[in-house]
């Protein structure tokens, strides 16, 4: 039975941009008449059925939508439980989930008059599909990327480049996700009048949160009534992996109010969680505080001062989580569970041996989760993983880490 | 009379603003961030800001990013930060002290423990770069019920529409931050500086201060002309940057922020002449 009214947990954010304790507005005031200004702006298209109907063109014809709902076959034989099903977004343009959220806010920030995007990325995912809607919608774009991450995202850095845009890498702290959304946001307070912030991930000051997880959630609507049509009925449980959660909210945001559909959250175990920093599992390992706009699960010490983390996803390799994630931990409507990079490194062959499909390490993390969880199900039970991203950029360092001769 | 107000009323009575120096506590290593401290009166400066050290400082350009990375890595925490606030006191109770930084050590501190704390140990204000005024029940409100003023940030972007807003809990005095960017960078327009320094006087009686991109003695005289103060930092940790020797303090370390501030109090006294 549907949960409604004052009791759905799809009602956030509040006013002030709270999911509960979490979220808000933390920036500096230069940034803040913009911040309201893009609230506006995001409740003016919001209204506009011309916005949503740019949108749904551009999600057909552009994208690719809807993404299939697959039922693997094979996986769920080996793994000898639930029926497992992808939600396939590794098929989307551009290689992931991430353009759905690009597409919706450069229209946003063209009906705003900005003239300059930029973006933040870890994977290189989100670099590639903000430098892909700007070469589209031609607008200068420049990524800010962790050093770090340039090395082991190569390929993805190339695409950027040749889509137009300028890469920046940022050697400041780990060189990795947290660093290029800090100097994005020194970007931003420079160039305020000119320039769109699109940020990659349902975090960061209000109203990005609602904002991304808007643009993402046809991913949960596209599954449910793809679901419905394949069994008749709702999936009993489903999964996503978790870095700042853009993909994993998406997934979840049509299901919060179907006590009967568990949802699951897959973060970054990195080495362990029980290794001190050697993890980006912010709420099984972190606390709460406040970064980047918004207050939510982090990874910190005993000051305050934030750790970088470990994973070995570029991806997920992120010291918070968007603040709904934060709020749906608390009141237990998710479960998130940490998933080391051996257990990804291992769902990512798995994957790619039983269905031919290589997934994005990020994705490999939820995949784990499945094979935790399809083995205690019964096999009239269906799991479903939003397979958020294909792994074409993980080829190399997969390689790598599995030993491959990388000359042969 | 918090020391704020009464240090801007007697830099008013003589014709000129006051020199707000910004240093980093904990920067290059405790023992010698508390001489640069103990120093900074004798100096000329009129008003301290010590920043408290943060691993992600978002408004900040390359020169105060490396300057808490240094206090960080040598052990600096808030508590200690605190501590160094108690020490100055013991020789000086009249220089107003305003700690400025991010919210989330003090968030993970507590707020009503920091409050009283700070309190406690002769903090006279704040200054948190990542509180605007729609998060004042953070902090704000808490530290404005405990007698300690909290400093704004207005930019350019604040338009008029927005200030009173942005003024309605400000207290001791308004930081008006010279241009849309990170500390140390350019200033792009210096005759729009005075204007908008006009403009929010218009909507307050509190002192407005400039600050963000003031290097050197002759800005400082420049700008000092219509504001009631001038904030400098970036050449300061700077000054604490070159001087070091392998990331370590020199015998000229605390000398060479002294220097700088001797220079910067010369240039305020000629703002008005």
């Amino acid at each position: 039975m549907a949960v409604s009214g004052i009791n759905s947990l799809r009602l956030g954010p509040d006013e002030d941009g709270r999911f509960g304790l979490y979220g808000g507005r933390f920036v500096a005031e230069t940034l803040m008449p913009l911040i309201l200004d893009l609230e506006k702006a995001y409740r003016d298209a919001k209204a506009d059925p011309a916005f949503a109907a740019e949108i749904q063109h551009l999600a057909t014809h552009y994208t690719g939508r809807p993404s299939p709902l697959y039922f693997a076959e094979r996986l769920t034989a080996h793994l000898g439980g639930a029926k497992v099903w992808l939600k396939r977004e590794e098929l989307n343009h551009t290689g992931s989930h991430k353009i759905n959220n690009c597409l919706g806010q450069v229209l946003l920030a063209k009906r705003m008059g900005k003239t300059r995007i930029i973006a933040e990325t870890g994977a290189g995912q989100h670099g590639v599909a903000t430098a892909t809607v700007c070469a589209k919608f031609d607008l200068p774009c420049i990524v800010f990327m962790g050093a770090t991450d340039v090395a082991r995202q190569w390929p993805n850095v190339l695409r950027m480049k040749m889509l137009g845009a300028e890469v920046r890498p940022v050697t400041a702290g780990a060189g990795t996700l947290k660093d290029a959304m800090n100097e994005a946001l020194r970007d931003w307070v420079t160039n305020v009048e000119t320039t769109y912030y699109i940020i990659g991930t349902a975090a960061g000051p209000h109203p990005y949160p609602e904002m991304v997880r808007d643009f993402q959630s046809v991913i949960g609507t596209e599954l449910k009534e793809q679901f419905l049509e394949a069994e008749g009925r709702l999936p009993e449980a489903v999964v996503a992996c978790v870095g700042g959660g853009s993909n994993a909210i998406g997934t979840f945001h049509a299901f919060l109010d179907e006590p009967e559909v568990a949802l699951y959250g897959a973060e970054a175990g990195g080495y362990g969680i029980e290794v001190d920093n050697g993890h980006a599992a912010s709420m099984t390992g972190g606390r709460p505080g406040v970064l980047h706009g918004n207050r939510t699960y982090l990874l910190q010490n005993a000051d305050g001062q934030i750790l970088e983390g470990h994973s070995i996803s570029a991806g997920l390799d992120y010291p918070g989580v968007g603040p709904e994630h934060a709020f749906l931990h608390d009141t237990k409507r998710v479960t998130y569970a940490p998933i080391t990079d051996q257990e990804a490194l291992e769902a990512f062959q798995l994957l790619t041996r039983m269905e031919g499909i290589i997934p994005a390490l990020e994705s490999a993390h939820g995949l784990a989760q499945v094979m935790k969880l399809a083995p205690t199900m019964d096999k009239d039970q269906s799991v479903v993983l939003c397979l958020s991203g294909r792994g074409d950029k993980d080829v190399e360092s997969v390689g790598r880490h599995l030993g491959m001769d990388m000359n042969a | 009379m918090n020391r704020i107000p009464a240090r801007f009323a007697a830099c008013a009575a003589a014709n000129r603003p006051a020199l707000v120096t910004f240093v980093m506590a904990g920067d290059p290593d405790p023992a010698t961030s508390q001489a640069i401290l103990d120093g900074l009166p004798a100096a000329g400066a009129d008003v301290i800001e010590l920043g408290m050290p943060f691993s992600d400082p978002m408004a900040d350009g390359v020169a105060i990013q490396m300057a808490g990375r240094r206090a960080l890595d040598a052990g600096q925490t808030l508590q200690q930060t605190l501590s160094m606030v108690e020490s100055f006191r013991k020789t000086d109770g009249e220089t107003p002290i305003i700690l400025m930084g991010y919210y989330n050590p003090i968030y993970i501190f507590g707020v009503d423990a920091f409050v009283a704390a700070a309190k406690a140990a002769g903090v006279d204000g704040l200054i948190i770069v990542d509180l605007p005024a729609e998060e004042d029940e953070e902090l704000c409100v808490p530290a404005l019920a405990a007698g300690i003023n909290f400093i704004r940030l207005t930019t350019p972007t604040t338009d008029d529409r927005r200030l009173p807003a942005v003024l309605k809990n400000t207290s001791g005095f308004v930081y008006y931050v010279s241009m849309t960017g990170i500390t140390g960078a350019a200033i792009k327009s210096r005759a729009a500086v005075a204007d908008a320094v006009r403009r929010i006087k218009s909507h307050t009686d509190l002192p407005v201060a400039v600050g963000f991109g003031i290097k050197t003695a002759a800005d400082a005289a420049e700008f000092g002309r219509h504001a009631d103060g001038i904030v400098v930092g970036t050449v300061l940790v700077d000054a604490v940057g070159n001087s070091l020797d392998n990331g370590k303090a020199t015998g000229g370390t605390v000398g060479a922020v002294r220097d700088i501030v001797t220079d910067l109090a010369s240039g305020v006294r000629l703002a008005r002449v």
